[in-house]
């Protein structure tokens, strides 16, 4: 089995294999490193909510993996809050760089994924849904209980990633990491493995049927996942220079979640956008203080009701309607 | 020991509406409402209001909390619900249109209520002794009245019409709708009647341990706990699971340090949920 992925990995990468790919990721490219930073250069206020928009869909990029093989995960908070504290506990206590912290992280937070996901995965639909909520409390708890460097959990002074001062750096840096992401994750959804995952989202027992090892696959997916939450969490740590049990709780985790189905879950793009599109949204409301948060709240029931596959799927429906209306 | 095992049912009494409540909605309409503990919350706020600061009787306080949320609940279900469940392409997306009412309800509060802790003085004053257990008067009140609504939905579900008709519904949509049973109305019925009795919850509860404006993560979550034990969408199995937290958390608040109950409690449902995917008497997937 290995042997048939890793052919499918060559011929995608042959010349219309990697011309694809630099179609894929060139707007974005595009957006992230020439209009963001043009427009928002001389505002660090902006450009730090763009860091954490960039960041954020880091994470909601794993947590879309994971709807990709069916799976609504509510856990991408735990993993976040546990990369954040290895980064947390190895740069402050042993003194280690932040270039090394971030990919430790990573495969921290994917052990544990691997860990905990090989038994809970066998849970399905509102069982996996709700149990993967627990679990991001269950995470909150164990920091709170067990972390003792300073008063309630929280782990304070975390340096700042050596090489990057400025707010422009990071967020060039975040847009990097997020450009990154986007290319493995659509890397993975168009490869064979990607095709694996969508057989499996329509009907398990038929996939295991035919030969695939369902639980396999579904343990890489999750682990996967989780090492995007958990190297999204230690950029956090670093940014913010401290994390606390309470710096990820259910709701966040239920953001990562609500970013990807808003932006659309049939789009490796979808993450990014809902990600961006809420971030702003919300940043934009601020200016009207009072209601911020209540028209924030409708805003998102609207879009659940007019555009229930996200708002990717707004093109197509246009299309739709164009064609029908000539 | 004794004082434990009063704390334990009180507290599995009133989890035990809140089960039920999130049971019901689950079984009719296969959505996982995760804006149970929003309901419950604006049950609390409700009481509070008519209370407190319109003076008037703590009955009619709970009569309101029961009538408003179990109005939102059915208008949520006719105005969204409906639509996105015959729209959707899928199954996940009720989920998280649950996940945005629950987000809006919060902010609504957050914004006609503030984020104060709000809670009323006891309905009853005086306190029972039961062997070496103390009682106040008040938890014994919300116990009584919440055991007499326990009773009441049992025997609502179990043998009026409308009742069985929701139950025929969580069995078979297509069944019952070929019965003759008109199927949106039952749908929204059941929505209401879960939504109340989060309300009633609320509206009893306050008078314990008080309400925020943000509780109602920790509140869905302790019924998803709930139904996890129990089995989701089993009448039976909420019961069950209610009475299971309710005790859990009695014996945990005695013996351990403040967060370290539910660490473990968290714990011990995953490592059930390994040997019993579907919860004590769940069926598997349902």
């Amino acid at each position: 089995m290995a042997t048939s992925t890793e052919a499918a990995g060559t011929i995608g990468a042959t010349s219309p294999g990697s011309r694809k790919a630099l179609i894929a990721i060139l707007p974005l490219a595009i957006l992230l490193y020439a209009v963001v930073p043009l427009i928002l250069r001389g505002q660090p206020y902006w450009l730090n909510v763009m860091t954490n928009a960039a960041i954020l869909s880091f994470g909601s990029l794993g947590v879309w993996v994971t709807f990709a093989i069916g799976r609504v995960n509510i856990a991408q908070g735990a993993f976040a809050l546990l990369g954040g504290y290895t980064t947390a506990i190895l740069s402050t206590v042993f003194g280690l760089s932040f270039w090394l912290c971030l990919p430790l992280s990573g495969v921290v937070a994917a052990l544990v994924g691997t860990l905990i996901g090989w038994p809970l995965l066998r849970l399905r639909g509102i069982y996996f849904a709700m149990v993967t909520l627990s679990l991001t409390e269950a995470m909150r708890l164990l920091f709170l209980n067990t972390v003792t460097l300073h008063d309630g959990g929280g782990v304070l002074n975390i340096p700042r990633p050596a090489g990057i001062d400025t707010p422009l750096d990071f967020y060039l840096f975040a847009a990097t990491l997020l450009l990154v992401g986007y290319l493995a994750v659509w890397r993975l959804a168009g490869s064979r493995i990607g095709w694996v995952f969508r057989s499996m989202r329509q009907n398990e027992e038929l996939a295991m049927s035919i030969g695939i090892n369902v639980a396999r696959y579904r343990v890489f997916a999750f682990a996967f996942c989780s090492a995007m939450g958990g190297m999204a969490g230690a950029c956090f740590a670093s940014l913010q220079q401290n994390i606390y049990p309470a710096t990820y709780t259910v709701t966040d985790s239920i953001n990562f979640m609500l970013y990807c189905f808003l932006g659309g879950l049939d789009f490796v793009l979808g993450p990014i956008v809902g990600t961006f599109g809420l971030i702003i949204a919300f940043e934009l409301l601020r200016s009207i203080q009072e209601y911020q948060a209540l028209l924030y709240g409708a805003l998102m029931i609207l879009v659940m009701l007019f555009l229930p596959n996200g708002l990717l799927s707004l093109p197509s429906i246009l299309g739709r309607f164009w064609r029908s209306s000539r | 020991m004794e004082q434990i095992l009063v704390n334990g049912a009180i507290l599995s009494a009133n989890y035990a509406l809140i089960a039920l409540g999130i049971t019901l909605i689950f079984g009719i309409m296969n959505v996982l409402n995760f804006a149970h503990g929003q309901m419950f919350m604006i049950g609390g706020l409700i009481v509070y209001t008519v209370c407190v600061v319109f003076k008037l009787p703590y009955a009619v306080g709970l009569l309101a909390a029961a009538v408003v949320v179990g109005l939102i609940g059915m208008l949520l279900e006719r105005t969204l619900f409906q639509r996105v469940m015959r729209i959707s392409s899928r199954e996940e997306n009720t989920m998280l249109l649950a996940v945005g009412t629950a987000l809006l309800l919060e902010n609504i509060a957050l914004f006609i209520f503030g984020e104060k802790q709000r809670g009323i003085p006891p309905m009853v004053s005086g306190v029972y002794r039961l062997g070496s257990a103390f009682l106040p008067a008040n938890r014994l009140l919300v116990f009584a009245i919440s055991l007499a609504l326990i009773a009441a939905v049992l025997l609502f579900v179990n043998f009026t019409r409308q009742g069985r008709a929701m139950r025929a519904l969580a069995q078979d949509r297509t069944a019952t709708m070929l019965m003759g049973a008109d199927v949106n109305r039952i749908s929204m019925l059941g929505f209401g009647l879960g939504a109340a009795l989060a309300g009633i919850a609320g509206g009893l509860l306050i008078s314990v341990s008080g309400v925020n404006a943000g509780i109602g993560t920790a509140i869905s979550t302790k019924a998803f706990i709930m139904i996890m034990i129990g089995g989701a969408g089993v009448i039976g199995g909420a019961l069950l699971g209610a009475v299971a937290l309710g005790f859990a958390e009695a014996i945990g608040y005695a013996l351990f340090p403040g967060s370290v109950t539910y660490l473990l409690i968290f714990t011990a449902l995953i490592l059930f949920l390994l040997i019993r995917p579907q919860g004590i008497m769940g069926k598997p997937w349902g």
